[in-house]
């Protein structure tokens, strides 16, 4: 463990991990309860990031790099993700008018 | 010639032309039904026939197979049985009925369900046949429920008609109740001589072996409740007049000649039965004065051609029954046989009467048919004076010799029969001369178009009206010299005790009967034969009344039995069924419902809380394995 930097060890890996819970379950609650469609897609973001936080967080922490480069890889596949979501919600948009996420029931079989 | 032959000649025909008319006689051209629907009875008298040539004086058993067998010993066969009893009931059901048939031929023509009627016609004499020819109890049992079918289909014959088909159910039902009581006697004679052949039964109830009295009695009551229905005697006969509905045919053949007799020749049949219980002997000779009686003074105030001539078979039952109940089972037969012929004219002829007036039935819309229709003019005057019991017509020796033999036991009996048959000579006169005599009553139109019947049922008149005169031949009294040729015939079928009736009281019977007739004759004629307008009901009392209303009794039936039943019936459909078996029956129900309802909010279609689901169960997921 001497190799990780002391800059990182004056914060815990638990204070990390802590903070990476609560903003995953702050994304969740978003998409839960949020009817906007944009914010429940910001919301996924943030769940996203602290997925990622924990990645790296964690990674540093055992000196192991193939957590950060995992990372990397999600961030790039994140903002593919988000063109293609951000489209698809402009779709829904001019369809409906609306980005009120509960009326998208109508889409139900 | 082989019996079974003999017997296959004689029973299957009829039910061959039921199964060809009744499946594809709509198909058939017009004569063909009515040639084959002629025919098949034809076969089954000209068998008949054969069968007296061959089988009289023996005791023919024909057994064709098992039908099943019972637990123990008890056997029934599908077996039949030819004697000499047998023998007079298959002349009367295929002599009668043939010329019933063919009577319907020109009756019926005109009818669009013509090949069906011929066909029920046919079942009809197919069940009547098994009936008289069955050698247990169960053969004729099944030949019993078939009439009473056939009886029922041929009332409701024309079944638009709402009242017709009430009036077929009418007589199902009653005649159901003596059936009910028919088949309990049929088990309790199991139960209590182990037999079912009617040779069995008779062997063990004449050796009187091991024999228990009551239980007999009961036995003997309950088949004659069975024959109460079907002979349409009191309590049960409120059905035969409401049989009228049917078409005339059908009154003469199953409501006149044949069916209703069932019950006579039930009870001749189990003649041994009743020698030995007097109890039921006496109620059997009580219950048929009662009818006698009871249907004569009915018939009194009846102004439908048709009923009045139904409470007029209800009475001749009467005599019947009661001349069974004081043990003279031969001279009931007589009587049947006699009556078979007149009322059967008497039918027919009435039957003439509506054809040429178009339906019309009602007495006080007739008259001065006499030159209108001659034939039926004269066949219908031998019929009323062979009913009324004018010499020497047949209803005149076999009444005579009831009256006769019922005087030499019981002086009440007999004093009610004799009233009852003043009675039976007033209504049936006032009939005749209502109806022939005087001028004509009905509307002008159709005055203008009576016309006497086709031949096909004149001829049948004619045929009937001879047999009327000669019938009563058969039963010649002692004081004439002449041998009884019945009682000879029938001698080797029943035993019956000899009644010893004085000469003089004989002698005076006969000079009484002419005499009262020839006064009645009188009386009626005035009084009806000059009638010109139509009656008035003005000035009737009340016992006018009481008759015209057939003493009430479909009322206090309706209110003692039918209402109350119907009462119960809703009752129980409106209390029991929709207030507990509903409420019962509709708690699973509820239950699907409410929980479906519950569970229907799941599926809302808005994603979040899909969303929220699937976390719920990855969290409950995981904390199972937390804690396990």
């Amino acid at each position: 463990m001497n190799h990780i930097p002391e800059i990182i060890r004056t914060i815990s890996l638990e204070q990390y991990l802590l903070l990476s819970a609560i903003l995953f379950f702050i994304g969740l609650l978003g998409v839960l309860v949020r009817k906007n469609i944009i914010i429940v897609f910001m919301c996924i973001e943030i769940m996203l990031n602290a997925v990622n936080l924990m990645m790296v967080a964690t990674s540093a922490y055992r000196g192991d790099s193939a957590g950060q480069i995992m990372v990397l890889f999600t961030m790039a596949v994140a903002a593919a993700e988000v063109s293609v979501g951000l489209a698809i919600i402009v779709m829904i948009y001019k369809n409906l008018k609306t980005t009120n996420i509960d009326l998208f029931s109508q889409m139900k079989g | 010639m082989n019996p079974e032959i003999i017997l296959h000649l004689i029973l299957w025909p009829p039910l061959l032309g039921f199964i060809l008319n009744g499946i594809i006689g709509s198909k058939f051209p017009k004569w063909l039904v009515t040639f084959m629907a002629c025919l098949m009875p034809l076969i089954s008298f000209v068998g008949t026939m054969l069968a007296y040539v061959n089988l009289k004086d023996k005791k023919t058993a024909i057994e064709l197979y098992t039908w099943f067998v019972g637990e123990g010993a008890a056997k029934v066969n599908f077996g039949f049985f030819i004697d000499n009893l047998t023998l007079v009931m298959l002349f009367v059901v295929t002599g009668v009925g043939t010329l019933i048939h063919v009577y319907s031929s020109g009756y019926m023509a005109d009818d669009k369900g013509y090949p069906r009627f011929m066909a029920y016609m046919n079942l009809f004499m197919f069940s009547m046949l098994m009936l008289v020819l069955g050698s247990n109890l169960v053969v004729l049992f099944a030949g019993w429920e078939g009439v009473g079918l056939c009886s029922f289909l041929l009332i409701g014959f024309w079944y638009e008609n709402l009242e017709y088909n009430k009036a077929a159910a009418k007589a199902f039902v009653m005649n159901r109740i003596g059936d009910l009581a028919f088949l309990i006697a049929i088990f309790m004679t199991i139960y209590a001589t182990g037999a079912i052949e009617f040779e069995d039964v008779k062997d063990t109830i004449i050796s009187g072996v091991n024999l228990n009295e009551p239980i007999m009695v009961v036995i003997a009551i309950l088949f004659f409740i069975g024959a109460c229905g079907k002979s349409a005697q009191i309590p049960l006969f409120t059905w035969l007049p409401d049989a009228m509905a049917g078409p005339t045919p059908v009154s003469a053949l199953i409501h006149a000649a044949t069916m209703v007799t069932a019950g006579i020749y039930l009870v001749t049949r189990m003649s041994f039965l009743y020698d030995v219980t007097p109890i039921a002997q006496t109620v059997v000779a009580i219950t048929g004065c009662l009818t006698a009686f009871v249907a004569a003074s009915i018939a009194l105030k009846q102004n439908d051609i048709k009923k009045i001539l139904a409470y007029s078979t209800v009475s001749q039952l009467g005599y019947m029954a009661a001349a069974l109940g004081v043990g003279a089972y031969i001279t009931a037969i007589f009587h049947l046989m006699t009556h078979a012929f007149f009322k059967a004219l008497l039918f027919l002829g009435a039957g003439s009467v509506i054809h040429g007036l178009h339906g019309e039935q009602d007495i006080r819309n007739m008259g001065g048919l006499k030159s209108k229709m001659k034939w039926t003019y004269m066949t219908m005057l031998i019929g009323t004076l062979a009913i009324i019991g004018c010499p020497p017509f047949a209803g005149f020796f076999s009444k005579d010799e009831i009256l006769a033999v019922v005087y030499s036991k019981n002086f009440v009996f007999f004093i009610v029969l004799a009233i009852s048959s003043v009675f039976t000579a007033w209504y049936m006169l006032r009939m005749f001369f209502s109806t022939f005599h005087g001028t004509y009553r009905g509307s002008e139109e159709t005055h203008a178009h009576i016309h006497e019947s086709p031949w096909n049922m004149r001829s049948v008149l004619v045929i009937l009206a001879g047999l009327s005169i000669v019938g009563g031949f058969a039963g010649l009294p002692e004081i004439t010299g002449q041998a009884h040729l019945l009682e000879k015939f029938l001698k080797h079928a029943i035993f019956q005790k000899a009644f010893h009736v004085s000469h003089l009281f004989e002698y005076v019977l006969w000079a009484v009967t002419v005499v009262t007739l020839v006064i009645l004759f009188v009386l009626t004629y005035k009084r009806y034969a000059g009638v010109d307008r139509k009656y008035t009901d003005a000035n009737e009392n009340y016992l006018a009344k009481l008759l015209a209303n057939k003493y009430y009794l479909d009322e206090i039936y309706d209110f003692l039995i039918v209402k109350p039943l119907k009462r119960t019936g809703s009752w129980l459909m409106h209390t029991f069924e929709f207030g507990v078996v509903d409420k019962i029956v509709s708690i699973p129900t509820a239950i699907v419902q409410s929980g479906s309802f519950a569970l229907r909010n799941l599926q809302n279609g808005k994603l979040s809380w899909y969303l929220l689901y699937s976390i719920i169960g990855l969290l409950i997921i995981l904390l199972t394995f937390i804690i396990i």
